[in-house]
């Protein structure tokens, strides 16, 4: 099939005062149709700028200085800016960490969706907001008629969240990049959004690349992952196979670290050291101070190491467990 | 043994201040204008010398606000809490107590917590400088102690707070809490801000001073495999009330209360596959008009008409263990609880 998303080499830097950094280096991936991505990584790894990269948000001091977008097989870097502004929020949209940056604070839903509508299609008002009521109604808010008269202020943190994502939807776009959306969200509400998630995913056929550093959640949600280091993606292979056998040291360890698969009051195992800096990484493989398997050849840069669809960027990944 | 911390029907109520947007919504259905919320309400319970209890629920259930009530930061508005048997020196609201220094807080958020200007050697000694914990003459060799105690090199103390990652400036907050020598700590989401593998590593050293020196502490979180891995005993919280409370290996074995059960049911957890959750549905109620009876009926999935008129007491249920639920206490049906 082919995909609604692929990504290929995308490399982004920003100039910066310790020099030009490399925030997203080389990053390939694809997504196909209702299929969810989960791009995981801890703070600073590259998620978002991933994100602003491939809708082409990227600003001075920044520039993607490489690599192609396709979405359904147009590459939206190749396009003019008025033709990429129209692709933005009908063929691609995005949902932030703070629904605020969606939503105006002194407009009424309906008002903003109906707007939002008729910037990409010719309608009247009624029709845009029967397609906005559609909208609300399809990512589980209650009595949407109602809320479309409502401000944003009017609504918790939880359903604000689904009216930017009732919004991503309305012009039914192959692909939504949701950046960190429920991370500021409750977990039963976090939950309700997973779950409608999951649902839109297989209903319409939209890709949807989830960004988050919640590596739970991810194997709950996403069909595929992929996962972030310094700039990098490191690893890349369905959820149950980087879950469940990882080849990346990085990997192994972020997965090792999270709390309730140990005995309670044991020391959990930790990486050691911290996330490095940009402007201050190692040669070679990124991760190899800090990584137990490290030897010699990884101050040199590692291979992709393939095992059938996943792959590890290691000079040694891990065998099968 | 009697415990080191009691808190005995603990209420705290905040008078809400209308603002400008409240006046002009309040005809669209805003009630916060002149409203009152109910943060905390009838809380007990008590934490044993050397216990780590762990208090979680989501967000705006009163957490925070009973751990700044334990700490003195906020007189309640009924109930009292005492240390040792003697009641917990208050400040004046929105006043930190200089006084209460047998309790200390270690806050979320690593980067507000720390005063920017202070050199980290200072902020740590400040307290027990003011309060004479340690001799002057000690302070210098104390403080390299405790940072090596955190983890951290002893020479750090000439750095400013933001030279240090997030972390290590959680580090550096515990060692500014240690340094005053507490009876109690109260972790107020401590690890939430932080990156997996950095929260393994904190969540280590605490593990580690516990162990070292015997610590008691109240560990609030909304992470329930964090509160797992460190708690002896878990308060589940929901709009502003205790709802259950069980030593955290039977909780987690098997939880009694609906909404425990609920919550468990809702999280997203390794490894165990898609969609391995079941999201509970409805929102959290506005604790500006908690609903009436039991606060977690509108979600309840086996609520009865009691549940909607009666508040449920908390009752024992299986030894240590406690669950606000008619349930529990003698059913749901008006007719069966006459
Ligand atoms: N000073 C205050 N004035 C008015 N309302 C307050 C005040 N402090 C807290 N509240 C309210 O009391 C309730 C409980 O707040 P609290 O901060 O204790 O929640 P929490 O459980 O710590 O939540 P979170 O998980 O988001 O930290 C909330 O509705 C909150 O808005
Ligand atoms: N405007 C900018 N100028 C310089 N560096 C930036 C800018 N935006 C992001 N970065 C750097 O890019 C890296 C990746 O950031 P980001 O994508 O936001 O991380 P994540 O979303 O994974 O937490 C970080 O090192 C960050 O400091
Ligand atoms: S390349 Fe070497 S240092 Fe990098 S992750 Fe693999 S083994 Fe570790
Ligand atoms: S008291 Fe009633 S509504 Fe509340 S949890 Fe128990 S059964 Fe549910
Ligand atoms: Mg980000
Ligand atoms: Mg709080």
């Amino acid at each position: 099939m082919n995909a609604a998303l692929d990504v290929q080499g995308l490399t982004t830097r920003f100039d910066t005062r310790a020099g030009t950094v490399t925030a997203v280096n080389d990053v390939s991936f694809s997504v196909e149709p209702g299929r969810i991505m989960g791009l995981v990584g801890e703070s600073g790894s590259g998620k978002s700028v991933t994100g602003f990269s491939i809708l082409g948000l990227i600003e001075e001091p920044g520039r993607i200085t490489d690599g192609r977008v396709l979405v359904e097989g147009t590459d939206l870097r190749a396009m003019p800016p008025g033709q990429l502004r129209s692709m933005r929020g009908r063929k691609v949209s995005m949902v932030f960490q703070d629904p605020m940056m969606t939503l105006n604070p002194v407009l009424r839903i309906g008002d903003q969706m109906s707007m939002a509508v008729r910037v990409h299609e010719r309608m009247n008002k009624r029709q845009a907001l029967a397609r906005s009521r559609d909208a609300l109604a399809k990512v589980g808010i209650p009595s949407p008629e109602e809320r479309l008269s409502a401000y944003p202020h009017q609504l918790s943190g939880g359903m604000r969240q689904r009216v930017a994502i009732a919004i991503a939807l309305l012009h039914r776009p192959a692909v939504i990049i949701a950046d960190e959306p429920t991370t500021a969200l409750d977990v039963s509400i976090q939950g309700q959004i997973l779950a409608e998630v999951r649902r839109l995913a297989d209903e319409t056929r939209t890709a949807i690349v989830w960004v988050t550093h919640d590596l739970a959640v991810v194997s709950s949600l996403a069909d595929d992952i992929c996962v972030m280091y310094a700039g990098r993606i490191v690893e890349r292979g369905t959820a149950e196979d980087v879950i469940a056998r990882p080849r990346h040291p990085y990997t192994r360890g972020l997965l090792d670290s999270v709390p309730g698969q140990h005995a309670p009051g044991t020391h959990l195992p930790q990486i050691p050291g911290s996330t490095p800096q940009l402007s201050r990484l190692p040669s070679g493989c990124p991760f190899r101070n800090r990584c137990p398997r490290a030897t010699e050849v990884c101050t040199t840069e590692p291979p992709v190491a393939r095992f059938g669809g996943h792959t590890a960027l290691c000079h040694h990944p891990l065998e099968a467990a | 043994m009697s415990p080191l911390l009691t808190v005995d029907r603990v209420s705290k109520r905040f008078p809400l201040k209308a603002t400008l947007i409240d006046k002009l919504t309040a005809g669209l259905g805003n009630r916060r204008a002149g409203g009152t919320v109910h943060a905390v309400t009838d809380v007990t319970f008590e934490v044993a010398r050397g216990e780590v209890l762990g208090m979680v629920g989501e967000s705006g259930c009163g957490k925070s606000t009973l751990g700044r009530i334990v700490s003195g930061i906020y007189a309640p508005t009924e109930g009292t809490v005492r240390l040792d048997g003697e009641p917990v020196a208050r400040g004046r609201d929105d006043h930190v107590d200089k006084l209460t220094t047998r309790v200390q807080m270690i806050h979320q958020d690593p980067f507000a917590s720390l005063n920017p200007r202070m050199k980290v050697g200072e902020t740590i000694s400040e307290g027990p400088r003011i309060h004479r914990l340690v001799p002057a003459s000690d302070v210098r060799a104390r403080t390299r102690a405790l940072l090596e105690q955190v983890g951290l090199e002893g020479a750090y103390a000439d750095r400013f707070p933001h030279q240090f990652s997030g972390g290590q400036r959680q580090r550096i907050a515990i060692a500014r809490a240690l340094a005053m020598q507490p009876d109690l700590l109260v972790l107020d989401e401590a690890v939430a801000s932080l990156d997996v593998s950095i929260q393994a590593q904190v969540l280590n050293l605490f593990l580690d001073l516990r162990r070292d020196l015997g610590l008691t502490a109240l560990f609030i979180s909304h992470d329930l495999s964090v509160v797992r891995h460190v708690c002896d005993r878990v308060a589940i919280m929901y709009l502003g009330r205790i709802v259950e409370l069980s030593p955290a290996e039977q909780l987690y074995a098997a939880p009694k209360h609906p909404y425990t059960q609920a919550l468990f049911a809702s999280v997203p957890t390794l490894g165990t596959g898609r969609r391995a959750f079941r999201p509970i549905e409805g929102e959290i109620p506005s604790p500006i008009d908690p609903p009436p009876g039991c606060a977690f009926h509108p979600r309840c999935p086996f609520a009865g008409p009691r549940c909607r008129a009666e508040v449920p007491r908390l009752t024992a249920s299986g030894p240590g263990r406690t669950v606000a639920c008619h349930l529990n206490d003698g059913g749901v049906g008006l007719k069966e609880a006459a």
